[in-house]
């Protein structure tokens, strides 16, 4: 403690430095909220722009009429909430079956010892490395030979798939650093592994299975080669790929304001995930890739 | 004996937990890759009638002499080596801004995460609206403050367009990079720092004898996955400049989609996915050796 107070003490005299950093400082993290925000925020505005603002040279930064007639455009003159709609399905059922099979994996490999544990570690390692157009041919040929293309399998099944890994490194840590007594007593008072994972593990686990779930949801709304490549009919679309294909649908003229609406409504339930749930995101990342 | 049986009992247990994820798994990850390396020996496109012709290395001689894949190869490399660097650069940055004590640090540390959380082909979306030509804003900017007086074509110019990528790739990616780094910042103790700034030592020095040194493990890891990912970039580009213009862009991931999707050149896309995934395993075996030579000098 002493040390700490001597180190403040030798400071002190130096406050017209320490006001300089200060001030830098504030400078720094306001250029990195500018960086991390603009980008967002100029395409909000653009979306809530009239076409003559959106269109104006040079630009309008505070427009005097704001109209919604953009979003409007995307729900009566497109299927947009169809998009919406394929893209939480797809999310949602690869989250919850992607879960459902890797926390008990990750329970195996952190508790149980069995054999080849450290190879399908170190499988799991390496394919969360693999980009996804390495695999996009060959799932192709799997589609095709089950029959699956514009069938929301296609999508489920491989969302699942690519966010196993990471669900298996951050499940299988958290299993790691919880404490085994519970489960010794359990099997002392003879439960069976099935009771003992689902009676007293699972009510443990909600939390990492939060962090683990919003992180696999958030993948799977972002993905987008498999969306594109599998689902051909319009109403099957997800949001990425159909916005995406907004400004080239119309040959004669790009509807920016379409586009930065869709942009809009298909980040915003992003935003709010990562606004309500910041600290856990943080850790599930950190422990997926560090802790590996 | 007791012991043998809860041990194999154990086993079993232990795989039938495992199973399931290790097929989907297999399914998903090793066959396409197996299937890559068996389909790039055979022809099988147009002129095939899509039906696959043995045709020994032919494909990856055709690779040799193929201009354009070299081109793309390049373009890759290019793109993922520039925006790995700044990203490192920028995400060591604001890793060591975010790790200072401020007001409002959770806020503007929730706002550092999002470009990472949001999905690439829309922000790729939103990155070609900024660097419109006509109606952008970052002429718009740039005129304002002076510094061009014509609209520059951003995403029209070859060299330009390969710029605006790379722009848009590190807004995007600079965040998973800097969580990873101030994660690590965290987990180094203060004393270091205070018993460092008694013997007489700047910040500056800290930064180079303590902060480096003890992050190294972390930044070979985001290096690692950055590496990996930005090798593979598919959405940003297609979405922001489709591989233009005229192919200054265009990526290898964009030449085996376009390979596959619109020449039906299934063979020889085999192929290029075959040879990008061997160059992927390689460069991350020389990161991965790196790492365990720097977590085994940290202890």
């Amino acid at each position: 403690m002493s040390l700490i107070q001597n180190l403040k003490l030798v400071h002190l005299p130096k406050s017209k430095t320490s006001n300089y950093s200060h001030l830098l400082l504030s400078v720094f993290v306001l250029l990195v909220a500018i960086f991390c925000l603009a980008p967002v925020l100029w395409q909000l505005l653009t979306s809530l722009k009239v076409n003559a603002d959106i269109s104006a040279v040079p630009n309008v930064y505070i427009p005097k009429r704001y109209t919604l007639a953009h979003y409007t455009e995307l729900f009566t003159r497109r299927p947009f909430l169809n998009y919406i709609f394929n893209s939480a399905l797809v999310s949602i059922t690869s989250t919850v079956l992607c879960l459902a099979l890797g926390a008990p994996a990750a329970y195996a490999l952190a508790r149980l010892r069995i054999w080849g544990e450290q190879v399908i570690l170190a499988g799991v390692l390496i394919v969360t490395l693999f980009p996804y157009i390495l695999l996009f041919l060959g799932l192709l040929q799997v589609v095709q030979a089950l029959h699956l293309g514009n069938n929301y399998l296609a999508l489920i099944i491989p969302y699942t798939a690519i966010n196993l890994p990471l669900t298996i490194l951050v499940m299988r840590s958290f299993f790691q650093q919880l404490p085994r007594d519970l489960e010794d007593a359990a099997k002392v008072d003879g439960y069976n592994i099935q009771q003992i994972l689902l009676q007293i593990v699972l009510p443990m686990t909600v939390p990492a299975l939060v962090t683990t779930g919003i992180l696999a949801f958030i993948f799977a709304w972002n993905e987008f080669i498999f969306a594109l490549t599998f689902i051909t009919r319009e109403s099957l679309k997800t949001i990425p790929v159909a916005t995406a294909q907004l400004g080239s649908s119309s040959v004669f003229e790009i509807p920016y304001g379409a586009i930065a609406a869709a942009t809009v409504l298909g980040t915003s339930p992003l935003v709010l995930l990562v606004l309500l749930f910041q600290r856990r995101i943080v850790q599930g990342l950190t422990a997926g890739a560090v802790k590996g | 004996m007791q012991l043998d049986k809860i041990q194999k009992r154990e086993q079993l247990t232990g795989w039938m937990l495992t199973l399931p994820a290790l097929l989907l798994l297999l399914l998903v990850f090793a066959y396409p890759i197996g299937q890559a390396f068996w389909l790039s020996l055979f022809t099988k496109n147009l002129a095939t009638q899509l039906q696959p012709v043995y045709s020994g290395w032919n494909n990856y001689v055709r690779m040799v002499f193929d201009g354009r894949f070299w081109e793309t190869m390049q373009n890759t490399t290019i793109f993922t080596c520039v925006s790995v660097f700044l990203e490192l650069l920028l995400g060591m940055g604001i890793a060591l801004v975010l790790n200072q004590s401020f007001p409002g640090r959770g806020i503007v540390r929730t706002i550092a995460i999002l470009p990472w959380a949001l999905p690439t082909a829309l922000m790729a979306l939103a990155w070609a609206w900024i660097f419109n030509d006509q109606y952008g804003v970052w002429n718009d900017i740039l005129q304002r403050l002076g510094l061009i007086h014509t609209e520059i074509n951003w995403l029209g110019e070859p060299s330009l367009a390969m710029m605006a990528a790379i722009a848009a790739e590190v807004w995007k990616t600079t965040p998973f990079i800097s969580i990873l780094l101030l994660a690590g910042l965290q987990s180094i103790p203060v004393e270091l720092y205070e018993a460092h700034a008694l013997d007489g030592a700047n910040p500056w020095q800290s930064f180079w004898r303590i902060t480096l040194p003890l992050l190294m493990p972390q930044i070979l890891i985001a290096l690692l996955f950055r590496f990996a990912q930005a090798f593979g970039v598919f959405d940003l580009v297609l979405v922001m400049t489709g591989g233009g213009p005229a192919g200054a862009t265009e990526t290898v991931s964009l030449y085996i989609y376009a390979m596959v999707m619109r020449y039906l050149d299934f063979g020889y896309g085999a192929a290029l996915i075959v040879v990008t995934f061997l160059l992927l395993v390689a460069a991350v075996a020389i990161v991965s050796f790196l790492l365990s030579k720097a977590r085994n000098s940290k202890f």
